[in-house]
């Protein structure tokens, strides 16, 4: 069997997973890259918006504080706020570098990085290049690595002496020597052979779990890898309840339905209307934003121009907010013919500039849906966008509770708490892909000569062969298209016990049937062989969304349950804890106490607002924070 | 809305394969991949294809429809007629590894000889100032989502194989415009766009462009401008004549 030995092994390849690997080899180490797709195809393409850093290039006023503010709100303050503390004043750093890597960013009249209006942002803060700027990103931090491979190759000869790429791999096990990492288990996809990874550090950088519901914006790739390959080596998953539901996916033709319509449409003009021509959003400003955000159609189209005399239109509410308004009046009888409701950027700008501002957008309606959105409404409803949960890791080196294991990006949970800003996940990818690299590279330093040693490879190689080797079971599409019309009707935007669990009881019958799969068919490139390997993840992941959902009794962010509609202050300070057995079993799930804010970080927010999300204890504890500090 | 559509795919790997006929159900509003999609979900669960967005933006399935060069998820079952049979094969100008799933390593290849973006050295993060229609050029080049179609079309490479190795295909040539015009690229390009990368193979057809499915006006934007920056030092006939047949 093929064995490679290397320092850091990160697994994917967008841009969290790039940034790791551009660290780890930037301090010397030895680093693999595995990813499941072409090296550049990696879901961070489909990023549209921008990344979100305080440079104030638009607005001056903005900083680190205001951004880390924005951020907690957005996440309902469920948040890691160290995490989100680190992300808003490294951010501008991360999206800098990238610019002195090649990046190009569109730019303002005074030649720096312009930066554009979004969800929840207080001030014009993303950088980005058109509608297309996660495939600006993907390409520089992909030229990144082949830059610091032709310096490899000046000095050694060899454009993988320090890092390489291994395109088309799955990783179907990480390897353990006792409670250490040790390496991963994978195959090629291309041949279906095997080979092992030694090396003590793994960084997991595989993005989300879409691919577990029918409606989403995700690709293949998404099957919750990362967070099962950790699940199953003894880590633990956070917030997997949250789950976000990006308000704008296309609904019409029935094969695109759930691509993503980018929320810049919105940040640039673009206005909310229902079948009645309503601008609706406007009937659902929520309490806890009541104050920031403008009440009459004059007032939110003055805001355009105007920022410092007029609060924002409501069709910026934070996703989560936004996605709930569109299903109640999709439900309530008021959507478009199609199921969705109606987006229109035509009434709002010339036709030229929302080509220059929205090219993407503008072709993609045009090729796959023959609308003209410089002329007439899009129609778009709410679609599975991005997991909220994942491994829980120390803020500042991206460490999982195993030694040896890291996790950045998507993966990893904590940053946004029950809810993701747009526009916070390209920048997040930057700021911890970044520490996640560095952690990785410190913790092998620290072990100096002793190297864990690889276990576990022949129960690995079986459990990856079994689909290929039983004859008349299952069709892992089935058992697929299973899982995702259930997770989509009964653990989808609006929860309620009886249906999560009875996707509880479905989830169990599905792991049973994913165990009698069958893949017709050799080795070679064998997609059905695949989807079989990938069904124990997202069955895995499912279960804990489900079991997570099932227990959080109220309703935060990307968690909405009809029978427990508030937000509870008392919930806020628990966090839901997934684990499970090495196969996959008694996945369990208990509460555990989120730490208090730092002094520094919670007196940033005035009283009032704390005193929505915060119980009386937590408010005594301000106030005696902020009598120490004035 | 549905229809029995009529499928021809090409099968196989390692060197030896055939076109396969399939009769498969088309629904209204469906793209080429979702046939394939159902195909393997219903009749050949092994059949190979990559495929990532399904949106136009990552460009792996790049493949050909009715011998064209196209991206599966870009081409709507609404532009053939229901009675006609759609034949679907991997790209010519790689070898194939399954099915409709070619062996690309050429384009990595040939990405990591272009020497990349090269700043200069007293420049620091956050210095950087450009105005929006000096990094325009550049960014036209910067949509490319790697499909390779415009390297597969381009018949340097398609009918010659042995000009693999010293020709870059239209879309590293490219690169390096896009580098030579980047406002902060240093590096002097343009002799080793000729002499390293093939840029004078380049006749000119246009191909790479029709089939480029960002519309990135590869041979006028990248390919002739480059080609003018080399002539300043060496005399290349295809650009004076490219000047007279196109009245640039």
């Amino acid at each position: 069997m093929e064995r490679h030995e290397y320092d850091v092994v990160v697994i994917g390849a967008g841009g969290a997973g790039l940034r790791a690997a551009i660290e780890a080899r930037q301090q010397g180490k030895r680093t693999a890259i595995i990813c499941k797709s072409l090296f550049g195809k990696a879901h961070t393409v489909m990023a549209e918006g921008g990344a979100a850093a305080a440079m104030g290039n638009v607005n001056s006023d903005d900083n680190w504080m205001v951004h880390f503010r924005d951020t907690m709100r957005g996440g309902k303050f469920l948040n890691n706020w160290r995490m989100a503390e680190l992300h808003a004043k490294e951010a501008p750093d991360r999206v800098w570098e990238l610019e002195a890597w090649g990046a190009l960013f569109d730019r303002t009249k005074d030649g720096k990085i312009s930066q554009r209006n979004f969800g929840g942002h207080e001030y014009p803060r993303l950088a980005h290049v058109g509608d297309r700027t996660g495939l600006e990103m993907i390409r520089t931090l992909q030229q990144r690595v082949v830059a610091l491979q032709q310096e490899d190759f000046e000095v050694h000869g060899d454009y993988e002496a320090y890092i390489k790429v291994f395109a088309e791999c799955t990783v179907t096990r990480l390897l353990k020597d006792g409670d250490a990492i040790s390496g991963a288990f994978a195959y090629w996809r291309e041949t279906g052979k095997f080979m092992v990874f030694d090396a003590p550090a793994v960084v997991l950088a595989t993005g989300g779990i879409g691919k577990s519901f029918v409606v989403t914006s995700n690709s293949w790739e998404y099957t919750g890898d990362g967070h099962a390959l950790a699940l199953l080596a003894g880590a633990q998953l956070i917030n997997m309840e949250f789950i976000q539901f990006h308000p704008t996916g296309m609904v019409w033709p029935p094969s695109v339905r759930g691509i993503l319509v980018t929320e810049s449409v919105r940040g640039d003009g673009g206005v909310l209307r229902n079948s009645e021509g309503r601008r609706f959003m406007f009937d659902y400003i929520p309490d806890v934003f009541k104050d920031k955000y403008a009440t009459s159609e004059e007032e939110g189209d003055r805001w355009y121009t105007d920022q410092a005399n007029n609060r924002r239109p409501p069709e910026l509410l934070p996703r989560d907010e936004v996605a709930r308004a569109i299903n109640a009046e999709v439900k309530a009888g008021r959507g478009s013919p199609q199921g969705g409701v109606f987006l229109d950027v035509s009434s709002r700008l010339p036709a030229a500039e929302i080509i220059k501002r929205l090219p993407s957008m503008h072709h993609q309606f045009k090729e796959l849906a023959d609308v003209d959105i410089t002329a007439e409404p899009m129609q778009v409803g709410p679609t599975c966008h991005y997991v909220m949960g994942g491994v829980e890791v120390d803020a500042d080196t991206g460490a999982a509770s195993v030694p040896g294991l890291f996790a950045a990006g998507e993966v990893s949970g904590g940053m946004h708490g029950s809810n993701r800003l747009g526009g916070n996940s390209l920048s997040d990818l930057l700021v911890f892909g970044r520490r996640a690299g560095a952690g990785a590279a410190a913790y092998v330093d620290s072990l100096g000569a002793r190297r864990p040693q690889v276990t576990g490879v022949e129960e690995a190689h079986a459990e990856a062969l079994a689909p290929l080797e039983r004859q008349g079971g299952e069709n892992p599409y089935e058992v697929h298209h299973e899982l995702q019309r259930t997770m989509n009707e009964l653990v989808g935007i609006i929860r309620k016990e009886t249906e999560v669990a009875e996707a509880l009881q479905v989830v169990e019958k599905l792991k049973e049937r994913a165990t009698n799969t069958t893949a017709p068919g050799g080795k070679v490139y064998n997609p059905g062989w695949h989807l079989a390997l990938d069904l124990r993840n997202m069955l895995l992941v499912s279960e804990c969304v489900a079991k997570a959902a099932l227990l959080r009794q109220e309703s935060r962010g990307g968690h909405t349950r009809d029978d427990y509609p508030a937000m509870e202050p008392e919930w806020r300070r628990k966090l839901l804890v997934c684990s499970a057995k090495p196969d996959g079993s008694e996945v369990q799930v208990v509460e555990k106490t989120q730490v208090s804010m730092r002094d520094d970080l919670i007196t940033l927010f005035d009283r009032a607002e704390l005193s929505k999300y915060l119980t009386e204890d937590e408010l005594a504890e301000y106030d005696a924070a902020a009598k120490e500090l004035s | 809305m549905s229809y029995k559509g009529k499928f021809r795919v090409w099968r196989g790997e390692g060197g030896e394969g055939r076109l396969e006929d399939f009769t498969v159900e088309v629904n209204e509003g469906e793209v080429v991949l979702d046939v394939i999609h159902r195909l393997q979900a219903t009749q050949a669960p092994d059949l190979a294809v990559r495929w990532n967005c399904k949106a136009g933006k990552c460009g792996s399935c790049s493949m050909e429809i009715n011998g064209k060069p196209r991206l599966g998820c870009m081409t709507r079952m609404s532009t053939f007629t229901e009675d006609e049979t759609i034949t679907v094969t991997p790209m010519r100008t790689f070898p194939v590894i399954k099915d409709l799933v070619t062996d690309v390593s050429y384009n990595y290849q040939k990405a990591r000889e272009i020497p990349s973006f090269t700043p200069p050295k007293d420049v620091k993060p956050g210095e950087y100032r450009m105005q929006q229609i000096d990094v325009e050029r550049s960014q036209e080049f910067r949509k490319c989502i790697e499909c390779f179609m415009c390297n597969n079309v381009c018949h340097v490479i398609r009918d010659h194989e042995e000009n693999k190795t010293h020709f870059a295909g239209p879309r590293f040539l490219m690169r390096i415009a896009e580098l030579d015009m980047h406002p902060y690229d240093v590096a002097d390009r343009k002799d080793s766009a000729q002499e390293d990368h093939g840029l004078g193979y380049c006749n000119i057809t246009k191909c790479c462009t029709e089939v480029c499915p960002e519309h990135i006006k590869i041979t006028d934007n990248a390919l002739i401008p480059m080609k003018e920056r080399v002539v300043d030092r060496k005399y290349d006939p295809l650009v004076w004549l490219g000047n007279k047949i196109f009245r640039r």
